[in-house]
């Protein structure tokens, strides 16, 4: 083939066909969808969701696997109805002491060589208890700037899209642009070589970790902003679509391979895939097996795609 | 011109020919039910309900569409998603049974903003925009003691069977019970087990602490735990007391038993699952410009020695007692809460 398309592009195509299809059906099917209030109303419940997912994606860029995240935005959830509202300062402390957890936590599973999935799926229990503590009953108020900044009407283009693209623009910067980011891509690639550079993985690994629970609390603070209120359990399906946003975005679970553009848009077209099942009329019984159906679709035209890019790369 | 006129004449000349032609100004409308939960059978009694009375209401032309949608995870994240879609879906109406009465706010008010009635039953929301259908559970309690005042002027001994400990509803039913027992003084509650709403376990809990109690005149209870009550009482040489159904199947049938072979006499209390159907004609009667109080109160499906039979007919095995409501019983409960 004499025509050569960056490998990044193809793998950022995917997503970017499979939500641009779905945006057409769902126009197509409900052309009341295509208004500034409409694409607000299908993506605003994804804006938290990109965030997470995001913050997942920096967990996968250092080849580890994050299972507490639903329940930690949960918890950060409860915070912001709670602290947050209430006494603001103590609020954003007791949010930074968790990021703080996260990079401590990031230090550890370095330090000991620890199975991520293993001590992240043991944290899920510490933050979903204390978020059981904070908010025993649903409740809770959102404070008043963040209820404001989630349902902001800005000119032209809704609150979700702007939101989405800010995410995705910060997150490619962060990871793709600086030295830290490339860092931390490199210890997904090759920890060893990375160490043997005389840069320390350690610091990347704390770093990716604390990034990762910086995006989470955002998505947290962010949820309830829509929402208005916090539950313990209320972000508990985020656990799987941020993995699955990832994925669908074009990463991978290894090799430090994540684009943080495609993980905003997977989110986006995961929360779209809702909209269009509902819209289709399809019976919920047959709506999950559906979702994981769209998953499979993409999934394999992305393991199509990367059959071409090897034949490229051996030919 | 003419054609037109003649095309009125001959449309005003079918509305008169078709008898109980529907003329209410919700014809074109659309309502639409958002329930979180399917998993057990009053959520299905709920939904069979809703299709039955609403698939009518559809075909006599009252509304337009009633179409329900359910979330498969029961997450207030899905929810909220879901009911957003409902608002594309250009709905006038939402009829919503919630997984969290707050966390679902943001997506009510993004639908009243957008000019939707949104009427919430069993699981109600807080968002001031937005219709309750909800249940007086204290009453409930405090009724079940009313009626055996009236059956043991000279009161008694209870014993107390509680729902699933730590959750609002087995709070609400407790504390109405107990402010009837300090209504009617003559009761004393001499006893009180978790049977968790289910039969075996109000069994196994009645059978552990009868051996402790005095005589028992009274089974106060709150619903799917009167069968396993009675059979525990039925394994010792007690005398069967009074025990309070819950409109159970199994409950219902072992209370016919006993009524046609000595008599016994008690009676049934519960939420039936048609209440969706009642929130359907409440937000039916709201966009109709009927003036509706934010706040309406459930009416009880209460079950009497008299129709205990008719009841139990209709009750499928498994399932529990259930009534759909029409559009009378709605202004019937406007009215009541209007006063």
């Amino acid at each position: 083939m004499s025509l050569r398309i960056p490998v990044d592009t193809i793998r950022l195509a995917v997503p970017v066909l499979a939500l641009s299809a779905l945006l057409i059906a769902v126009f197509w099917l409900q052309p009341r969808a295509m208004s500034y209030l409409g694409l607000n109303l299908l993506f605003n419940l994804a804006v938290p969701i990109a965030l997470a997912t995001v913050a997942q994606m920096f967990i996968l860029a250092v080849n580890d696997l994050d299972l507490s995240m639903g329940a930690f935005v949960s918890f950060a959830a409860c915070v912001t109805a709670t602290f947050l509202h209430s006494s603001p300062l103590l609020g954003a402390l007791i949010l930074a002491a968790a990021v703080a957890v996260y990079a401590a936590m990031g230090a550890i599973i370095h330090l000991r060589n620890l199975p991520s999935i293993v001590v992240t799926l043991g944290m899920s229990f510490v933050w979903t208890g204390i978020a059981v503590l904070l908010l025993p009953a649903p409740g809770g108020a959102a404070p008043a700037w963040v209820r404001s900044l989630m349902t902001a009407k800005p000119p032209l283009v809704p609150m979700a899209i702007v939101a989405s693209v800010v995410i995705a623009l910060v997150t490619h910067l962060i990871l793709m642009r600086t030295s830290l980011g490339v860092l931390i891509r490199a210890v997904g690639g090759n920890q060893q070589s990375v160490a043997r550079a005389g840069w320390s993985p350690l610091l990347a690994k704390a770093a990716a970790y604390a990034l990762a629970g910086t995006f989470a609390v955002l998505a947290g603070i962010a949820l309830v902003g829509l929402t208005t209120s916090a539950d313990a359990n209320i972000a508990l399906r985020y656990t799987l679509l941020s993995i699955a946003g990832v994925i669908l975005g074009g990463g991978e679970f290894v090799g430090g391979r994540v684009s943080p553009v495609g993980a905003v848009i997977g989110a986006l077209t995961l929360a779209l895939a809702g909209s269009f099942l509902s819209f289709l009329r399809i019976s919920p019984d047959w709506q999950i097996g559906a979702q994981g159906a769209i998953l499979v679709i993409v999934l394999a035209l992305r393991l199509f795609l990367n059959k071409l890019e090897r034949q490229e790369r051996g030919g | 011109m003419m054609r037109n006129q003649l095309l009125l004449a001959s449309a005003a000349a079918l509305c008169l020919a078709v008898p109980g032609f529907a003329t209410a100004d919700t014809s074109d409308k659309q309502i639409a039910l958002s329930n979180n939960y399917a998993g057990n059978s009053w959520r299905q009694a709920m939904l069979t309900s809703w299709e039955k009375v609403t698939g009518a209401a559809v075909e006599e032309g009252v509304v337009a569409a009633a179409d329900a949608f359910t979330t498969a995870e029961n997450q207030v994240t899905e929810q909220a998603a879901q009911i957003q879609n409902l608002i594309l879906q250009g709905y006038d109406a939402i009829v919503l049974n919630a997984a969290s009465p707050t966390g679902l706010n943001g997506a009510v008010k993004e639908a009243c903003d957008a000019g939707i009635i949104v009427v919430s039953f069993d699981g109600v929301v807080t968002e001031p925009c937005a219709w309750r259908i909800a249940v007086d559970f204290q009453e409930m309690g405090r009724s079940q003691i009313e009626y055996l005042a009236g059956r043991l002027p000279d009161g008694g001994n209870l014993l107390e069977i509680r729902g699933l400990a730590g959750v609002f509803v087995d709070d609400e039913i407790s504390a109405g019970i107990h402010a009837g027992v300090e209504e009617y003084p003559q009761f004393e509650i001499v006893g009180s087990v978790h049977g968790d709403w289910a039969s075996d376990v109000a069994q196994r809990a009645v059978a552990g602490i009868l051996p402790s109690l005095p005589d028992v005149q009274g089974v106060v209870t709150q619903g799917g735990d009167g069968y396993g009550a009675a059979q525990a009482f039925a394994a010792t040489d007690r005398e069967m007391p009074i025990i309070v159904m819950g409109n159970r199947h199994d409950e219902l049938t072992w209370w016919k038993e006993q009524k046609d072979a000595n008599g016994y006499e008690t009676m049934s209390v519960s939420i039936a699952p048609g209440v969706s159907t009642l929130a359907f004609w409440v937000a039916q009667q709201v966009l109709d410009g009927v003036e509706v109080p934010k706040d309406l109160t459930v009416p009880f499906l209460r079950i009497d020695q008299d129709n205990l039979e008719e009841n139990l007919e209709t009750t499928q095995e498994g399932g529990v007692a259930n009534v759909e409501y029409t559009l009378e019983d709605a202004q019937a409960v406007i009215a009541a809460a209007s006063e």
